[in-house]
């Protein structure tokens, strides 16, 4: 794997040669994210999303182990165990809205990082197995994020798990049954806050695994670049560390400042008020609505509104929803275009805005009343979506005429300034 | 035939949910829904400003006292607070020794045992407790208040959208529904009008709302600041104290905000340079 | 292949200066990254710490009006048993015959209990071997060789002042912080 000009691990002082002999973390990380990783050099700001997606579930997983430490997973006290750690104790507050925001912050990054990999083409060959991993880790995120919304137990934490676990109920024959052992009853109760509370546990270190896999995957044929252009040679790169080290420290430091704003002075604005309700049974709210990043999807499930086909309504709607995301593991080989960067495909590039927008339209369109028009715009939002990959992308992939691509990665960077064209680090006074 | 049709079975499936949306968008009917009286007289809240808001915000502890007094001899009469202690109360400003004795001079006691009989009894709250309910359980609440629970209020700010705002006007909000008017000048129609028990106020969602009208005189508590206790400034000051129940910490997140913010600024500033002195020179 | 240095950088062409400039802005923006990975620690660690709730609960008033003379009862404080015992002037006495300087922790009953209510004896009910509950609070409880407490753990006896007498012990009952708000009514802690 990597390039044979890498640079290679050659630790010198006597400690670090004894301990690599031995146990050589230092020399895999310093393969995988330090010097002796080569990174094409013309990365730009969208390539810094990767790091802060690995940050973001750092963040989660030391706030949550803490968390952990003061809440109750028990119907009678859950929501109350929470209340206590706002205020009772020692710099909960800031430790809960980190996590509960933390999760907001996480799936922004994770949503930029996937679009960056649908605009520059980082789903196709020889990279196909670095998306199908990551859309793994968009699944477990799901599945994470929405068992750690039910913990508080308040209103929307009861009713959302109420709502998604009646998915498994539109299954025919099996669903009820499916749905009733998911929940350990008949409805939410202690049995299912305990199961969730001990898989949100557990899940995201799954997460961290696959995510070493990703990036296990990354390594094999390098990353990509804003041209979608092969690496060519050792002037087309740059030694991760310090370069991209250093960029993404940067990155790091506007995704915290960013996240420090929004935690520390609207901690609430991204949540529901019905979750500061204790869980009432006996009371739905007004408005269902699951937590932001799930709206898109959400507003597709609500989108099938009839049968048919023989086909209920509500299976229908599970069944589009789950299709929405399973249809990601497809699209490397939907799209047969040999070009990978939108920035030389001027119509996929197109298609590529419409589908951002479509998505946007989508997510509020899951969170409005759902009046006669939102139903219609949300049966045409989800139809586009289902049809820019099963329609769309097929067609333009073959009749698209791509711009001319630059001949490497340095030249589209120098535009043939040949002064610069040696090798990074290679270059002497 | 498998090895044929296999890879297809993804874009058949995909293009059923294409079709099944496709004939959906042609076959629906296009009536909007009329619209209700609760559409045509819901109010939003008026705006209230407080010491509380904005990055800087730092609670006016005179005005929680008050709000304070406000809840204690009116809300606490039906409404619970059962997140708040009395020893809380230190924190917007009361003694040690005062704490005490409200905690000791509350209207309802702290459910007990008996030590001898081991019947259930009550005794006098200590700072420790936490604010007790008027009411034993949920059943006794509704049948005090005509089957209405009323809410526990120590989050009430953060679990109603509007937050102070609209508790500040649903406080204020009563109107006579006989001679109200929206602002096109339109009385409420007949069946919008409230039935008995239940209270015309255009903030509340359905505009009938359950609870009577709690603050109704100019003078209902005396502020011991010498505060004129208007029906209004005790709307104020209850809204105010009701945002401290649901967020004590609101002021150390504010002031450790803006420190962590401060700190990111430098930091990322730092971060920039750094990153732009390692590229220097290079083309990217 | 390129056999660069972590320290090598981009630089080059540059006077000695600029690189102690540019090195400069490298430590610093690493240093504050450190520091501010250093404060993050402290709420992390700061968080289990006593919560709030449990500190409220840190000091507590009994009413010792119902306690008669030769009686002790059991209640609890911070989650721990105390003992509070009213003396009968045969336990003072027996007490105070004591050389206290002879003993393996020495202390003198005055000492431990408070000017003018000599004889409320209150001591937290764990014994100082390893953290045992002695008998002798309840009615009709073992209390040892010399009238006091009696740990069954491993044998510890307590005097009538609640001292080490015999056993492994190493100290005596330890007095907790309290203070009498009236006659009949002591705060602990």
């Amino acid at each position: 794997m990597s390039f044979p000009w890498a640079q290679h691990y050659a630790p010198k002082h006597p400690v670090m040669q004894w301990l690599d002999q031995r146990l050589p973390v230092p020399r895999l990380v310093y393969n995988a994210v330090g010097a002796g990783y080569p990174v094409p050099r013309n990365l730009n700001y969208f390539w810094n999303f990767g790091v802060l997606a690995g940050a973001a579930l750092g963040i989660q997983i030391i706030t949550g182990i803490v968390l952990a430490m003061h809440y109750a997973a028990n119907g009678a006290i859950a929501f109350d165990s929470v209340e206590q750690i706002m205020r009772d104790v020692n710099s909960g507050w800031l430790l809960r809205y980190a996590h509960a925001n933390g999760a907001s912050f996480f799936f922004i990054v994770v949503y930029i990082h996937i679009f960056r990999g649908l605009f520059y083409g980082s789903y196709k060959a020889p990279r196909e197995m670095v998306w199908l991993l990551g859309v793994v880790i968009f699944l477990l995120m799901m599945a994470t994020a929405f068992m750690g919304y039910v913990l508080p137990w308040g209103q929307m934490s009861f009713w959302g798990a109420q709502v998604i676990t009646g998915f498994f109920s539109a299954i025919p024959v099996v669903g009820d049954p499916i749905r009733i052992w998911l929940l350990g009853g008949f409805a939410p109760d202690n049995a299912a806050l305990n199961r969730f509370f001990s898989l949100h546990y557990l899940l995201p270190f799954v997460i961290a695994g696959v995510i070493i896999l990703h990036i296990w995957a990354l390594h094999i044929p390098g990353s990509n670049n804003p041209t979608g252009v092969d690496v060519k040679g050792p002037q087309d790169t740059v030694p991760f560390h310090p370069y991209y080290t250093a960029k993404d420290g940067f990155g790091l430091g506007v995704f915290l400042t960013l996240f420090a704003l929004v935690l520390f002075f609207a901690p609430n604005a991204l949540g529901h008020p019905d979750n500061y309700i204790p869980a009432n049974p006996l009371s739905t709210p007004a408005h269902i609505v699951p937590e932001w990043y799930f709206l898109p999807f959400y507003a597709i499930l609500k989108a099938f509104t009839f049968n048919f086909l023989w086909i209920p309504a509500k299976l229908w709607g599970v069944m589009a929803m789950f299709g929405s995301i399973l249809l990601l593991f497809f699209l490397p080989w939907i799209d047969r275009s040999p070009v990978r960067s939108a920035n030389y495909r001027p119509k996929y590039k197109w298609f590529f805005w419409m589908l951002v927008v479509d998505v946007l339209v989508l997510g509020y369109l899951g969170q409005a009343e759902p009046t006669v028009l939102v139903v219609l715009g949300s049966q045409v939002c989800a139809a586009y979506y289902f049809a820019h990959f099963l329609i769309i992308l097929p067609i333009i992939s073959r009749i698209e005429r791509p711009l001319p691509l630059p001949n490497s990665i340095t030249e589209s960077v120098l535009h043939g300034e040949k002064a610069e064209a040696a090798p990074f680090g290679t270059q002497t006074a | 035939m498998l090895r044929l049709f296999g890879p297809l079975i993804a874009p058949i499936v995909g293009l059923g949910f294409i079709a099944a949306l496709i004939l959906a968008i042609i076959t629906a009917s296009y009536e909007s829904e009329p619209a209700t009286a609760a559409h045509e007289f819901h109010l939003h809240p008026k705006p209230l400003h407080l010491a509380s808001d904005g990055m800087l915000g730092k609670f006016d502890r005179q005005q929680l006292q008050r709000g304070f007094q406000v809840y204690k001899e009116v809300c606490s009469a039906c409404h619970s607070a059962r997140l708040v202690a009395f020893r809380d109360l230190s924190e917007i400003g009361f003694t040690v020794p005062e704490v005490k004795a409200i905690a000791k001079n509350w209207a309802t006691e702290v459910p007990s045992v008996n030590p001898e009989t081991g019947e259930p009894a009550t005794r006098k709250a200590l700072p420790s407790d936490y604010i007790p309910s008027p009411y034993a359980n949920e059943t006794a609440a509704r049948a005090a208040n005509n089957n209405a629970l009323p809410p526990d209020l120590s989050l009430i700010t953060k679990a109603r959208e509007g937050g102070a705002p609209y508790v500040h006007s649903l406080l204020t909000g009563y109107r006579d529904p006989n001679t109200y008017r929206n602002e096109k000048g339109e009385a409420l129609p007949a069946d919008a009008k409230p039935s008995a028990n239940l209270h015309f106020n255009p903030y509340y969602a359905n505009l009938n709302f359950a609870m009577p009208p709690p603050l109704v005189a100019d003078g209902q508590v005396s502020y011991a600041d010498g505060t004129k206790a208007s029906v209004d400034q005790m709307a104020q000051d209850v809204s105010a104290f009701l945002v401290w129940t649901a967020e004590p910490k609101l002021e150390n997140r504010h002031r450790t905000g803006v420190a962590v913010v401060i700190f990111l600024l430098i930091a990322t500033t730092l971060a920039y340079f750094s990153y732009q002195n390692i590229w220097a020179g290079r083309k990217h | 292949m390129a056999t660069l240095e972590q320290t090598d950088g981009p630089a080059d062409g540059h006077s000695g200066d600029g690189t102690r400039r540019r090195d400069f802005i490298n430590i610093a923006a690493v240093s504050f990254a450190g520091i501010g990975a250093a404060t993050v620690l402290i709420p992390l660690v700061n968080q289990m710490n006593p919560s709030a709730d449990v500190l409220a609960l840190a000091s507590i008033e009994v009413d010792l009006a119902a306690i008669k003379p030769g009686q002790a009862i059991k209640t609890s404080w911070r989650k721990q048993p105390v003992f509070i015992r009213n003396l009968m002037p045969k336990e003072i006495a027996e007490a105070n015959a004591v050389d206290a300087s002879s003993l393996r922790d020495p202390a003198t009953l005055a000492e431990r209990t408070k000017e003018g209510h000599n004889n409320w004896l209150i001591t937290m009910g764990v014994c100082t071997h390893l953290g045992c509950v002695p008998l002798g609070a309840g009615e009709g409880e073992a209390r040892g060789d010399f009238g006091g407490y009696f740990c069954p753990c491993h044998g510890s006896h307590y005097d009538t002042a609640a001292r080490i007498r015999k056993g492994p012990a190493p100290l005596n009952l330890h007095v907790p912080d309290y203070a009498f708000k009236s006659d009949t009514v002591v705060q602990i802690g």
